[in-house]
């Protein structure tokens, strides 16, 4: 494992720049644990003051310290994230591999559901759901919400891989080892279908942080919770671009875009790494 | 239970297809009324032998229980290969009838060690009850085919020769010490240079294991060499079978007449006439739809009554030959056309 | 005067892949000629380095293969060409299609699949030669059909309509529309019926006995060269076995490999026992030292395995690479 990290770091740009965005990210997550400032109290800081020695991201309309703000809602928005991704990944890959193994009338009610929610239309029904939840809406439900629709498009295509998998001699060997169905889905196809899996993972992450977003700017999501979309609300809210607080939108953007760039640069280079391609170029095949 | 004594009775085995759409589309019939039978005290090596289209793959998987005929039935051991239903049955079927597939680097996965299969096969079929006490059966499986456990254990399949590992894919076969491996081309992609060491150890299945093979192929020559008897097969029909000398010494049929003549000699001796100007379709003949005799279009001796109907198995000397040239009712229409 | 002269090739190829970095001797030390008027057989197992050596000679030479010593040469009357120096636009202007063409396995990637097949010949003619004349270009390529012996009703048909076997000749009409001096064709019958492989190639020596021209035919089928090829060369893990004319090779083989090779051929109406070779083909990535065909000879002495053998001319154009030879003729 370690040589593995030794070698992409040696080799790979990518991860090189990765590894240094998301270490940053990496901090401020780990700083939120030692905030001085409690993120849901208001003008603890004196209010509307640019970025500075003392106040790095500045200060916003609230009396909060933006960048001790921003160490909550990046935490909280990729932890939305990664529970989305999660609860969508187990999905798809449930329903890609007993569809495209199995086949029959299993294939066609798998599929039939996964396209009911390809077409249903999602952010007319997140509003609703955000509308009817008000309260209740919390950063996890909406993680399972998001995970909950996030898998059709995925599942479809580990399906249609697992199909040409099941025709390769290799599936027919295994079947004739006296191997079961779920055995062979495990150990035969799985370790195919894993790049798909990573590659989806880093897309689904970056969808769900960005319906976040749309959510938050909509009012529709748990305001008091910090995330990267609620930091858009509420300078939004406080007219922040008009009254000349540029930074209260400048700063969370910046950090939206190294995690979204930290997170697309990791999953690139890992995928190229996981490749059943290229690792048989690294085993010698 | 054995009724007849018989391993496999493969009885007037048909299998069509449906090729295009729900409405239209066309019944392609892939193997077409085939019957053919091995014993089950003679272990032998049976050859099936036809070029692409021929159906000789669509018979295999029937024959591995992989595909349901539309007509006709395979029994296998006297029992009927439709009638295996559950699990364990399929279990036991497969103990005794394994396959051999034509790809070695697409034999196993090229992700997984090539042992573990090995050790698979013997767990699952209850060979051993643990990884640990199989090492003796797959190293036995190995060694009869002239390999070790030590040579394989660990490797990925890149790391061993195309014949090395058709050899590994022969030993997985074996494990479960089956009655008959169904081998389907395991010799086309290895390269020549190892070709006949796989060969040769059909033989000695044959002869040492009482394993009776099925040699599936297009390769006329290794047919000659390893099979007791041979069928040939041409767009889903047997059209002539027999002991293999007199099939391929004597052809009988005009199809096998013209593939013999086809197969070039591994000498310098002939190339003149080997190469001299031989007619060829222009167009994907649709031979598969045609009425009657399916070689008719390119027979040289062709009759009307080829175009009408079928033709029938007629016995000349040791072969059974699909072919009007050799039937009664022939010659009494051939008096009319002249041909 | 040779058509082609390789000498001293050394094509390898090199990648690296997170440090770790791998060298593949596909074609280690060739030399040969090609001259015009024969065809040529290219025999070996795979990776023996044959693909290697067409993809050097027919000038595709990409990362991570490089040609790294030796020189390519052609001389087609008095334009010669650098294989190894020439420019991609001299290739494509000059060389390609023009002089040397090229038949490969499958021909369907030649054929556009959803336009009649005259499509594909006016698309090539008019980027080599740009066609002014509509009704002077369809009777041209008529005739050249003609000549190959096809039908011309093939020109109007749709690759799909065609049997495999015509694609295939279709394909070599198409390759050889403005009389190359060398078609190189890469195992042009693998994948075919043998009734088909037959008709396929008994074309391919018409059309050489016609226009005089080089056929450089690569397959592994030994039985094809014994009917084709007027000269074979007997290629093993990325060197030349033994070269000479085919009667030669087949009658008095001289390498060990090429006597195994030879021998185990099964025949129809001879049932005596064939063996294979112990071993595998090596690794090119770490051959072996010396011979490199040492570690499977039945004949292996101690200077086999430490020094590489010459290509010795034993006899007229019979050239073998083995310490047994060296020593009979010493």
């Amino acid at each position: 494992m370690i040589s593995i990290v030794r070698d992409l770091l040696k080799y790979d740009g990518r991860f090189r720049l990765a590894v240094i965005f998301l270490g940053g990210v990496a901090a401020m997550i780990l700083l939120s644990y030692n905030s001085p400032y409690d993120p849901g109290k208001s003008f603890v800081v004196p209010w509307d003051l640019p970025p500075s020695q003392q106040y790095i991201f500045g200060t916003t309309s609230r009396g909060q310290d933006l960048f001790w703000w921003l160490t909550f809602a990046v935490r909280n928005s990729l932890f939305l994230g990664v529970l989305t991704a999660i609860i969508s990944r187990v999905i798809a890959i449930l329903v890609g591999l007993t569809a495209g193994y199995r086949g029959g009338w299993l294939d066609r009610v798998l599929m039939s559901l996964n396209d009911t929610f390809v077409v249903l239309p999602l952010l007319p029904i997140l509003i609703l759901l955000g509308f009817l939840l008000r309260e209740r809406m919390s950063l996890f439900y909406l993680a399972v919400i998001l995970g909950l629709f996030g898998w059709p498009f995925d599942a479809r295509l580990i399906r249609s891989q697992v199909l040409s998998l099941k025709e390769r001699s290799f599936t027919r060997t295994a079947i004739y080892s006296g191997s079961s169905g779920f055995w062979i889905t495990i150990h035969e196809h799985l370790p195919f279908v894993l790049p798909i899996v990573f590659a989806t993972t880093i897309n689904n992450i970056l969808w769900s942080i960005g319906m976040e977003v749309t959510l938050s700017i909509l009012g529709l999501s748990d305001l008091t919770t910090p995330t990267l979309g609620t930091a858009l609300f509420w300078a939004n809210q406080h007219g922040a671009l008009v009254a000349g607080i540029w930074w209260w939108i400048a700063a969370p953007a910046l950090v939206t875009i190294v995690l979204f760039l930290g997170l697309y640069l990791f999953f690139t280079s890992i995928n190229e790494f996981i490749d059943p391609r290229t690792r048989l170029r690294l085993i010698g095949g | 239970m054995s009724v007849s004594g018989k391993l496999l009775d493969v009885q007037h085995v048909t299998v069509e297809f449906h090729i295009g759409g729900l409405m239209g589309g066309t019944l392609l019939t892939a193997v077409n009324d085939v019957s053919f039978s091995l014993d089950n005290d003679k272990p032998e090596i049976l050859t099936l032998a036809g070029e692409s289209g021929s159906g000789k793959t669509t018979l295999s998987r029937v024959l591995l229980r992989d595909l349901e005929p539309t007509r006709g039935k395979v029994l296998f051991e006297g029992r009927d290969l439709s009638a295996i239903r559950k699990r364990s049955e399929f279990n036991e079927f497969m103990k005794k009838v394994q396959p051999v597939f034509q790809n070695p680097f697409e034999t196993f996965s090229p992700l997984r060690r090539v042992d573990a299969y090995l050790f698979d096969t013997a767990v699952n079929f209850g060979m051993a009850s643990n990884r640990r006490g199989a090492v003796k059966v797959v190293d036995d499986a190995l060694h009869n085919v002239g390999l070790s456990l030590d040579e394989v254990r660990q490797r990925y399949p890149h790391e061993l020769s195309g014949g090395q590992i058709q050899r590994v894919s022969v030993a997985r076969a074996l494990i479960s010490k089956p009655k008959l491996i169904l081998a389907d081309e395991p010799v086309s992609m290895v390269d020549a240079s190892l070709r006949m060491e796989i060969v040769n150890l059909f033989q000695k299945l044959r002869d040492e294991q009482n394993v009776s093979v099925i040699y599936i192929t297009h390769d006329l020559a290794t047919a000659y060499y390893i099979s007791d008897r041979i069928g040939i097969m041409l767009r889903g029909y047997v059209v002539e079978s027999g002991p293999v000398e007199d099939v391929l010494e004597r052809p009988a049929h005009p199809y096998t007449q013209l593939l013999k003549e086809s197969v070039p000699e591994p000498a310098p001796k002939e190339r003149e006439s080997w190469a001299k100007h031989i007619a060829l379709g222009t167009t994907e003949v649709k031979e598969y739809g045609r009425i009657g005799c399916k070689f008719a279009g390119r027979c040289p001796h062709v009759m009307d009554i080829c175009r009408k109907a079928d033709p029938p198995d007629v016995q000349v000397g040791q072969q059974t030959v699909k072919c009007y040239l050799y039937s009664e009712d022939a010659e009494k229409s051939a008096a009319g056309t002249g041909h | 005067m040779a058509l082609l002269s390789v000498k001293n090739l050394h094509a390898y190829y090199q990648t690296e892949v997170y440090g770790i970095s791998r060298t593949v001797r596909a074609v280690d030390g060739v030399s040969f000629d090609l001259f015009p008027n024969e065809i040529y057989g290219v025999a070996g197992e795979s990776s023996c380095g044959k693909t290697t050596l067409i993809k050097v000679i027919s000038g595709s030479i990409k990362p991570p293969l490089k040609a790294l010593e030796g020189s390519v040469n052609y001389t087609f009357g008095d334009y010669s060409v650098d294989m190894l120096r020439a420019s991609q636009d001299e290739l494509r202007q000059n060389v390609r299609w023009k002089e040397i063409s090229y038949v490969m396995q499958g021909s369907m990637s030649v054929l556009n699949p959803v336009r009649r097949v005259i499509a594909t010949f006016r698309d090539i003619v008019d980027t080599h030669e740009g066609i002014t004349d509509k009704q002077k270009f369809l009777e041209q390529t008529r005739a050249h059909v003609n000549r190959l012996g096809l039908p011309t009703d093939v020109l109007d048909a749709y690759p799909h309509q065609l049997s495999g076997g015509m694609r295939q000749r279709v394909a070599i009409a198409l390759a050889t529309v403005f009389q190359p001096s060398l078609i190189i064709a890469d195992e042009p019958t693998t994948a075919l019926d043998v009734v088909v492989q037959r008709g396929v190639l008994q074309m391919i020596k018409e059309i050489q006995a016609i226009s005089s021209n080089t056929v450089l035919l690569v397959t592994h089928d030994m039985a094809v060269h014994a009917n084709v090829a007027d000269r074979l060369m007997i290629m093993y893990a990325g060197r030349i076995a033994e070269e000479g004319p085919t009667e030669t090779i087949f009658n008095e083989p001289l390498h060990p490999y090429t006597q195994h090779l030879i021998r185990s051929l099964p025949m129809i109406g001879e049932r005596s026992t064939k063996v294979s070779l112990e071993g595998a083909p090596p690794n090119l990535a770490h051959p072996p030292t010396g011979c490199r065909f040492h570690p499977r000879c039945p004949y292996v002495m101690d200077v086999c395995r430490t020094e590489v053998p010459e290509l010795v001319t034993v006899k007229e154009r019979h050239r073998v690479a083995c310490h047994l030879v060296k020593e009979d003729s010493l």
